[in-house]
C-alpha cells in the first residue's frame, strides 16, 4: 500500500470517527431509516429520539 | 526470517521498557525527562497489548470471529449498529475519557511521580484494561446487557442490588467532588467564570446552527462553537482586567457552588435538553483536542519533571490529601488505572457497536490503555511544576496558613522551596489574583498544562492565555458530567421509586421529575457544600471517598466477571481477573477502614469527629460533626454491600468449582456471522 492510499485511508476512518462522536453518522442512518432527507424537522425528530436514549447513559468520570 | 525479526523486535521494546521504568524508579537526587514515562507507557502498552491480552483472548475468553455479535443479529440502525473498530475505538474512548485520569494523577503527584506511574502503568495493564475488556465481551455475549443485569442474572438478587447502589452512590460522590473542583477553580476568578459563562449563549448558537440552519452538522457546528469560546476566553482577560466587569464575574466558593446546584437542578429537570446537547458536542470537542494537543506539547517540549520521584508525604502526612501511600495512592488514581465506572460504558453503549467478537480485545483493552496514557500525561503536567508551586497550589489554608507569607514558610520548611513574590508572579502570569490554596487539583493541572504549552507554542506571553483554556476544558469537561450525571441518576431513583408507585417511576411525569431531581441534586449538592466548608479543603474527604466507591464498583464488576469465567470451567484461569479483584479488595476495604477508624483526625472521619465534639460547640461545628459521621456511615454502608457481594460470588465459585452447583451460563445462543468470510 503506498503512502497516499494510506493517508487516505487514515483520513477517511478518523473523520468516520468524527462523525460516530458527533452523531453525524447517527442523524444519517435515521434518515436512512425512515427514508427522510435532511431538514430542520426530520433533524427535530431525530433530536427527540437521541435525547430519550442519551438522556439515561452514565458520563464517565 | 521474519519471525526472528519479530522476536528481535519485542525484545527490544521490552528492553527498553525495563530501561525506561528502571530510570524512573531508581534515578535519585536528579530530575529526569518526561520522556522517560513517556516512553515506559509506550512500551508497557505495547507488550501489554501484544502478550497479555492476546493470551486472555485465547485462553480465557476464547474470542469467536465465527460467532454474530449483537449488532449484526439485532442490527436496527439505531442501537445496535455494526460499526468499523476503529470507530467503536474512538467512540469508546471519548466515552471512558472523563476528568478522573486528569484530576487523580495530579493529586497523588504528592507522592512524587513514582507511585503515581507504576500504579497507573500496572493497573492499566493488569487491571483496568482487563476489567473493561472482559465486561465488554461478557456483555456482547449477552446482547448488550448492562452491569448490573449481569451481576443479577449471574450472581444472584444481592448481586444486583449491591451494583444498583454502587452506582448510585458513585454518581452522586463523583458529581459532588467534580462540583468541587469546578468551584475551587473559578473562585475569585473573573476570566474563568465568564469564559465558562459565555458556554451558555454560545451553546444556544450552535443549537440554532444545528437544528436551523445546517441541520445535523454537528461536527461544523463544534468548530464555531470552539472558535467562539477561544474568544470568550481572550474577551475574559479584557473583563478580569476592567474595574467595572470584574466584580460582575468575581464569586466567592459558597456562590458558586449554589449556582452550581441551581444550574444542576435546571439541567436535570427543566427541557433545556437543546441546550445541553450541543454544549455535550463542545465539551467533548475540546476534550479531544487538548488531550491530543498535551500529547504533542510534552513530545514537542519533553519537559523535565521537577517533582522528585518519592516526596516525604509518604508516610501519610502529605496536604494536599492525608493518608499513606499505600492504600491511599492507589484510591486517588482510580480512572487511568482501573475505573469502576468503565464497567458501566462497557456494559451499556459499546457492545451494540460491536461488529466482531475478535474486535472487543481493541476496543476493549485498547482505549483503557489510551486513557491510561491519558492519566501519564497529567502526572507529567503536574510533575513538571516546581514542588514548592505545586504545593502551595494544592494545600488548603486550613494545613499551610491563610496569607501568602506564611503557607510559603510552611511550605519551604517541608524543603519544598517557594516564596510569597514568585507564587505572585506566577498568579500575574497566568492571570489570577492568587495561586494559593486552589485545592482539588484543576488549578496545578492547569498551571502544568499552560506551562507545557506556552513553552511549545507561544511562549509565556499566552500563558494567561492557555491556562484560563486548561480551565475552561476542565471546568466546561466537569459541568458536562454533572448535568448528564444527574439526569442519570434522577431516572435511577424514578425506576427505583416506581417499584414502589407506579406514577413516581413516569418519567415524564413532573411531579415526579422535580422531586427525584431535588433528591439527587439535594445528594450531590450536600457533598458539595460540606467540601466548600471544609477547613480542610474538601477534597480531603471527597476525593477518597469517590475512589474508593469506584474501585468498589470495579470490585463488583471484577467478581461478575470471575463468576462467570468460572461457570464456563475455566476457574484455573479466574486469577486474571482474580488477581485485580484480589489487589482491589485489600486497598479498598484499608483505604475504608482507615477514612472511618483512623486514630488521625486527619484521615479518619470519626475521630474528625470526636476532636470537632471536644472544642467549643457551634452551629458551623455541629455541621462538620454531622458531615464527618455521614461521610463514615456512607463508607460503611458501600464496604458492607459489596462484601455481601463478594460472599455470595465467593460461596457461588466455590459450590461450582467442587461441582456441588450445576450451573448455566447466561450467552444467548450461537450464531454464524455473515462477516465470516472477513480477516480477523
Amino acid at each position: 500500500m503506498n503512502l497516499t492510499v494510506w493517508l487516505t485511508r487514515t483520513a477517511t476512518l478518523f473523520v468516520s470517527c468524527m462523525r460516530e462522536i458527533f452523531d453525524e453518522s447517527a442523524y444519517a442512518r435515521f434518515l436512512r431509516r425512515g427514508r427522510m432527507s435532511s431538514s430542520a424537522e426530520s433533524y427535530a425528530d431525530f433530536c427527540r429520539e437521541q435525547a430519550a436514549s442519551k438522556a439515561r447513559r452514565p458520563r464517565c468520570c | 526470517m521474519a519471525k526472528l525479526l519479530r522476536i528481535f523486535l519485542w525484545l527490544t521494546v521490552a528492553a527498553l521498557g525495563t530501561l525506561a521504568v528502571a530510570t524512573i524508579a531508581l534515578h535519585r537526587g536528579e530530575q529526569i525527562s518526561a520522556m522517560w514515562l513517556v516512553l515506559a507507557a509506550a512500551c508497557t502498552y505495547a507488550l501489554g497489548y501484544r502478550f497479555y491480552s492476546k493470551f486472555i483472548s485465547a485462553k480465557v475468553l476464547a474470542l469467536d470471529a465465527l460467532r454474530a455479535t449483537p449488532a449484526e443479529r439485532l442490527d436496527n440502525g439505531r442501537d445496535f449498529v455494526p460499526t468499523n473498530k476503529w470507530v467503536v475505538f474512538g467512540h469508546h474512548f471519548a466515552a471512558i475519557a472523563g476528568p478522573g485520569p486528569l484530576i487523580g494523577p495530579v493529586l497523588a503527584a504528592q507522592f512524587g511521580y513514582l507511585p503515581g506511574t507504576l500504579w497507573i502503568l500496572a493497573g492499566a495493564v493488569f487491571g483496568g484494561c482487563v476489567q473493561d475488556f472482559v465486561i465488554l465481551l461478557f456483555s456482547v455475549r449477552r446482547d448488550g446487557k448492562c452491569l448490573t443485569e449481569m451481576a443479577h442474572d449471574e450472581i444472584g438478587r444481592v448481586g444486583g442490588f449491591v451494583a444498583y447502589v454502587a452506582v448510585l452512590s458513585i454518581i452522586v460522590i463523583l458529581l459532588g467532588a467534580g462540583a468541587l473542583i469546578v468551584v475551587n477553580a473559578l473562585k475569585s476568578s473573573p476570566w474563568g467564570v465568564f469564559t465558562i459563562a459565555m458556554t451558555i449563549p454560545i451553546a444556544v448558537l450552535m443549537g440554532f446552527y444545528v437544528r436551523r440552519l445546517r441541520p445535523g452538522k454537528v461536527l461544523e457546528s463544534s468548530v464555531l462553537g470552539f472558535v467562539l469560546v477561544i474568544l470568550a476566553i481572550l474577551a475574559g482577560q479584557w473583563i478580569s482586567q476592567n474595574a467595572t466587569t470584574a466584580p460582575w464575574f468575581t464569586f466567592t466558593a459558597p456562590t458558586l457552588a449554589i449556582l452550581i446546584i441551581v444550574y444542576g437542578y435546571a439541567a436535570s429537570a427543566l427541557p433545556v435538553w437543546m441546550l445541553l446537547a450541543p454544549r455535550d458536542y463542545l465539551s467533548t470537542f475540546v476534550k479531544l483536542g487538548t488531550i491530543g494537543l498535551l500529547a504533542i506539547g510534552i513530545v514537542i517540549w519533553h519537559p523535565t519533571l521537577h517533582m522528585p520521584p518519592l516526596t516525604r508525604f509518604v508516610d501519610g502526612t502529605g496536604p494536599v490529601f492525608s493518608g499513606s501511600v499505600f492504600p491511599f495512592a492507589f484510591i486517588t488514581i482510580a480512572c487511568g488505572a482501573i475505573s469502576g465506572f468503565h464497567s458501566l460504558i462497557s456494559s451499556g453503549t459499546t457492545p451494540k457497536l460491536i461488529r466482531r467478537e475478535t474486535e472487543t480485545r481493541m476496543v476493549g483493552y485498547g482505549a483503557m490503555m489510551a486513557e491510561s496514557l491519558v492519566g501519564i500525561l497529567a502526572t507529567i503536567a503536574a510533575c513538571v511544576l516546581q514542588p514548592g508551586t505545586y504545593f502551595a497550589i494544592n494545600s488548603p489554608a486550613g494545613i499551610v496558613g491563610k496569607t501568602a507569607d506564611t503557607a510559603a514558610a510552611t511550605i519551604s520548611g517541608w524543603g519544598f522551596p517557594v516564596t510569597a513574590d514568585s507564587m505572585h508572579a506566577l498568579a500575574q502570569a497566568v492571570g489570577e489574583q492568587t495561586l494559593f490554596n486552589r485545592t482539588g487539583g484543576a488549578p496545578a493541572f492547569a498551571v502544568g498544562m499552560a506551562q507545557i504549552f506556552s513553552n511549545s507554542l507561544g511562549g509565556q506571553a499566552v500563558m494567561a492565555l492557555w491556562y484560563h483554556f486548561a480551565i475552561m476544558f476542565e471546568a466546561l469537561f466537569i459541568l458536562t458530567v454533572l448535568d448528564a450525571g444527574t439526569r442519570v441518576g434522577r431516572f435511577m431513583v424514578q425506576d427505583a421509586l416506581g417499584h414502589l408507585w407506579r406514577p413516581l417511576g413516569r418519567t415524564s411525569w413532573y411531579p415526579s421529575i422535580l422531586a427525584t431531581s431535588a433528591l439527587i441534586v439535594g445528594a450531590w449538592g450536600c457533598f458539595l457544600w460540606q467540601g466548600v466548608k471544609d477547613p480542610l479543603g474538601g477534597i480531603n474527604s471527597l476525593w477518597p471517598l469517590f475512589g474508593i466507591c469506584n474501585q468498589l464498583l470495579a470490585t463488583v464488576a471484577l467478581c461478575v466477571a470471575t463468576t462467570i469465567i468460572v461457570k464456563t470451567h475455566k476457574a484455573r484461569f479466574a486469577p486474571v481477573t482474580l488477581a485485580p479483584l484480589a489487589w482491589l479488595i485489600a486497598v479498598t476495604f484499608t483505604a475504608s477502614w482507615h477514612k472511618m477508624f483512623d486514630p488521625n483526625p486527619r484521615i479518619g472521619f470519626l475521630a474528625h469527629a470526636r476532636q470537632l465534639a471536644a472544642g467549643l460547640p457551634s452551629h458551623e461545628v455541629s455541621r462538620l460533626i454531622f458531615n464527618d459521621r455521614l461521610d463514615a456511615v456512607v463508607t460503611g454502608v458501600l464496604v458492607s454491600l459489596v462484601t455481601l457481594i463478594l460472599l455470595e460470588s465467593a460461596w457461588l465459585w466455590i459450590r461450582v468449582v467442587y461441582g456441588s452447583k450445576q450451573v448455566e451460563v447466561r450467552e444467548v445462543p450461537f450464531v454464524m456471522t455473515r462477516f465470516a468470510e472477513e480477516q480477523g
